[in-house]
């Protein structure tokens, strides 16, 4: 037993456990400071806000004394899985990029990109199952292509966008040694701009809805939608469908591509030493471009599986703010400590944080912006998570040196893979 | 014409003095990626402070009287609150990256997510909305200096220098270039600066000469998050109508390449920060700039979409990374947290 503690998997797990912990109770705090500090909130909201933060998955609303209730909440369970699809795909695509070397801050643009292509396929080839007032307005009342075809060419524009959008960074620094981190954030605003332009020149701006101007027509509207599999009669009244099982499918694949085939040998020799690995005959500028390919390929499925969904309308004008769902998928990774099957747990936690926030700013005083401080904070403790590791295993001495010894190789420009 | 460099000034300046903060942090071996955060958190706690004293009614008498020189003391005071909670800030960055030698990259993006979700989390609380403005009046009215202070009449010019620099203007952008120059100096021409320069080139080298590395380093990321701080607040007030809204627009990131193409050097950063706020100035105001003065909106004539005037800053950032990056010269030491016992 003590050797499995010892185990290097174990002390992972161990420690993303521990930044959790330290994360929610850091929330707890600052919920403690502003609510003590406020006099508009009482020292009972301090304690609902401090459980709903940690519990607001199993949060029921309120009884009829007011005092707030929990129980089992299939609603909340759902949502989580129906959140949790894009956050493990763009966690994949950071965890992927990570394992060869390359942070890949650029999910929230390739996100973007996936998003914009999937729903110009999915809107604008008329399907048969299409919203009659819909179709009359496109001007294409009786097409005859079937919805699920229209879904299949959305998903994969959407994956080809990310991956062309990914690709980008990844020739940038192969070709002309820029770093990656300046040239993802680059391209993500580029692609918050270019979303923002193509939209707002497109057709595809909802003007059935007097309600939703400023969003783009549901997929559903075209009558593309997911699948459910009757996954809805499971978890009554929330939005998942099957892409939670698309995206599961797409963490095992990357699973396997990594750890089981030649090309992921090669991507990850890449990531511990470039030159070490051209040395050895493998072609380090392609497998750079090709990780970085990859990676955006996964935000950019993200986007779409998100917005495949039906219910879920884009807001367009999007050029001042990029999606955190992009952002989020940092932690995800960091907290799964790169592994892929991993990745599916830590974005069902952290989607579960997103659950959390919503209660929080439905039943309290707070607001959702906590559980953003929250992950900040385990993002903060997972920038040393090798130190809390050797401390965990109580071989600290031993270890010290170790989380500077890889960043040397390349004066720190390149990161080693765990 | 006065229009586009006053203009331009105010969208050069905020980046300018936090790309001088990314080469304090950068040169002492410290990469700092959280600038954006940063600026976010200074921008924030400066509104803050602004309205703040505004309800305990420090400078209302000055603001009834017209005093302007009082005022600028008021804007002086929040800069200066802004820095030193910018700076206390980056002790997280600091601290992570120095004493628990983590890695700089997550670091820095952990305090870029940690600024907004606190800032608005707060802004929530305090005003039930998600920006957070001054407790009364506008930023143009209590800090911009306008030429009826000098005793010029509404119709009346004041030539082509006063109309570009005096008239319109915030005076806190010259206190900024004064500090980017004194900073330089001090960062080039004297001891300190040497010492904090060779911790970011070789720190074993420095160390065996007496110099205490982690105290340097801990120097510069502090100046670093000072200016940043600092920075922020000035964008907000200048550019934001001093507001916080938990976002700068990604002035930081901007400011990092900025620092890049810049080369790390302070008199090519000013040239570099001028070309991008020149750009920015355009992509904000471009149907109301008339260059030569003749009535014609050219920028608007020519009817390009906005779209693209807003994309424009960071394509051009990309295709300049491009053709400098091969002659970039990074400090040799940045993003390598020192160790005293390694070779």
């Amino acid at each position: 037993m003590s050797k499995f503690l010892k185990s290097d998997g174990a002390r992972t797990v161990m420690a993303s456990l521990l930044s959790i912990l330290i994360g929610l109770a850091a929330g707890g705090v600052i919920i403690l400071l502003v609510g003590l500090s406020n006099p508009d909130l009482s020292i009972k909201s301090i304690w609902e806000g401090i459980r709903l933060a940690c519990f607001g998955l199993f949060s029921t609303g309120r009884n009829a004394a007011g005092n707030l209730s929990f129980g089992f909440n299939p609603t909340s369970i759902g949502n989580l899985l129906f959140r949790a699809t894009p956050l493990i795909m763009t966690g994949l695509s950071v965890a992927l990029a990570y394992k060869t070397g390359l942070f890949n801050i650029g999910a929230p643009g390739q996100y973007l990109m996936g998003t914009m292509t999937t729903l110009f396929i999915a809107l604008s080839i008329p399907s048969s199952s299409a919203n009659p007032a819909f179709a009359e307005l496109m001007g294409t009342t009786g097409a005859a292509t079937p919805a699920w075809l229209v879904w299949v060419l959305a998903f994969l524009g959407g994956m080809i966008a990310g991956a062309v959008w990914g690709a980008i960074p990844g020739m940038l620094k192969a070709l002309l040694n820029i770093n990656e981190v300046l040239a993802c954030i680059m391209t993500n605003w580029i692609a918050a701009n270019l979303v923002t332009w193509a939209f707002d020149s497109s057709m595809l701006k909802n003007s059935i809805e007097n309600s939703k101007l400023g969003y783009i027509y549901k997929t559903s509207f075209n009558g593309v939608e997911t699948a459910k599999l009757g996954l809805d009669k499971v978890f009554p009244g929330s939005q998942v469908n099957a892409g939670i099982l698309v995206a599961i499918a797409f963490a095992v694949l990357v699973y396997i591509l990594m750890n089981k085939t030649t090309l992921g040998y090669e991507l990850k020799a890449c990531g511990a030493n470039r030159f070490a690995a051209r040395y050895a005959g493998i072609r380090d500028k392609r497998n750079i471009v090709l990780s970085m390919a990859l990676a955006g390929g996964l935000a950019g499925v993200g986007g779409s599986l998100y917005y495949l969904a039906g219910n879920t309308e884009f807001f367009w004008s999007t050029y001042q703010s990029l999606p955190a769902v992009g952002f989020n998928g940092i932690p995800v990774a960091l907290l799964a400590a790169s592994n892929p099957i991993a990745v599916i747990f830590s974005g069902a936690f952290l989607s579960m944080l997103d659950i959390c926030g919503q209660q929080l700013t439905a039943l309290t005083g707070y607001n959702e912006y906590i559980t953003d401080v929250i992950i900040a904070v385990i993002v903060y403790l997972s920038a040393f998570a090798l130190l809390m590791k050797t401390l965990l295993g109580g071989r600290a001495k031993k270890a010290a040196a170790a989380p500077s010894e890889p960043a040397k190789a390349e004066a720190g420009k390149e990161k080693v893979a765990q | 014409m006065s229009f586009l460099i006053r203009q331009t000034l105010i969208y050069a300046v905020p980046l300018m003095i936090v790309a001088l903060a990314g080469v304090f942090a950068e040169r002492s071996g410290i990469i700092n990626l959280a600038l954006e955060g940063i600026m976010i958190f200074g921008a924030f706690m400066g509104v803050m402070a602004v309205r703040l004293i505004q309800q305990w009614g420090w400078f209302q008498g000055a603001y009834s009287a017209g005093n302007w020189v009082a005022l600028q003391g008021f804007a002086l005071l929040v800069m200066v609150i802004s820095a030193l909670l910018g700076a206390a800030f980056a002790m997280l960055l600091a601290f992570a990256a120095i004493n628990l030698k983590a890695d700089q990259t997550i670091g820095g993006t952990a305090l870029n997510l940690l600024a907004p979700a606190l800032v608005l989390f707060l802004i929530r609380i305090i005003v039930n909305q998600n920006t957070l403005t001054m407790a009364s009046g506008d930023s143009a009215s209590w800090f911009m200096i306008k030429k009826s202070m000098f005793g010029y009449g509404r119709t009346e010019q004041m030539g082509f220098l006063g109309q570009s620099f005096v008239d319109k203007v915030y005076p806190a952008t010259y206190i900024c270039i004064v500090l980017f120059i004194v900073l330089s100096v001090l960062l080039y021409k004297t001891k300190f600066g040497l010492r904090l320069r060779s911790c970011g080139e070789n720190p074993q080298a420095a160390d065996s000469l007496g110099i205490n590395v982690f105290k340097m380093r801990y120097a510069g990321v502090g100046i670093s998050g000072a200016l940043a701080g600092m920075g922020g607040f000035v964008y907000a007030m200048t550019t934001a109508n001093c507001s916080s809204n938990g976002d700068v627009a990604g002035f930081g990131f901007l400011a990092l390449a900025v620092m890049i193409f810049g080369n790390w050097k302070p008199l090519n950063i000013a040239g570099a920060a001028l070309l991008f706020g020149l750009f920015k100035c355009v992509a904000a105001s471009y149907a109301s700039l008339d260059i030569n003065g003749d009535g014609v909106y050219l920028l608007k004539q020519i009817g390009v979409s906005a779209h693209l005037y807003r994309l424009l800053p960071y394509v051009i950032t990309l295709v300049v990374l491009a053709f400098t990056s091969k002659n970039s010269r990074a400090p040799k030491a940045e993003g390598i947290p020192y160790d005293k016992g390694s070779r």
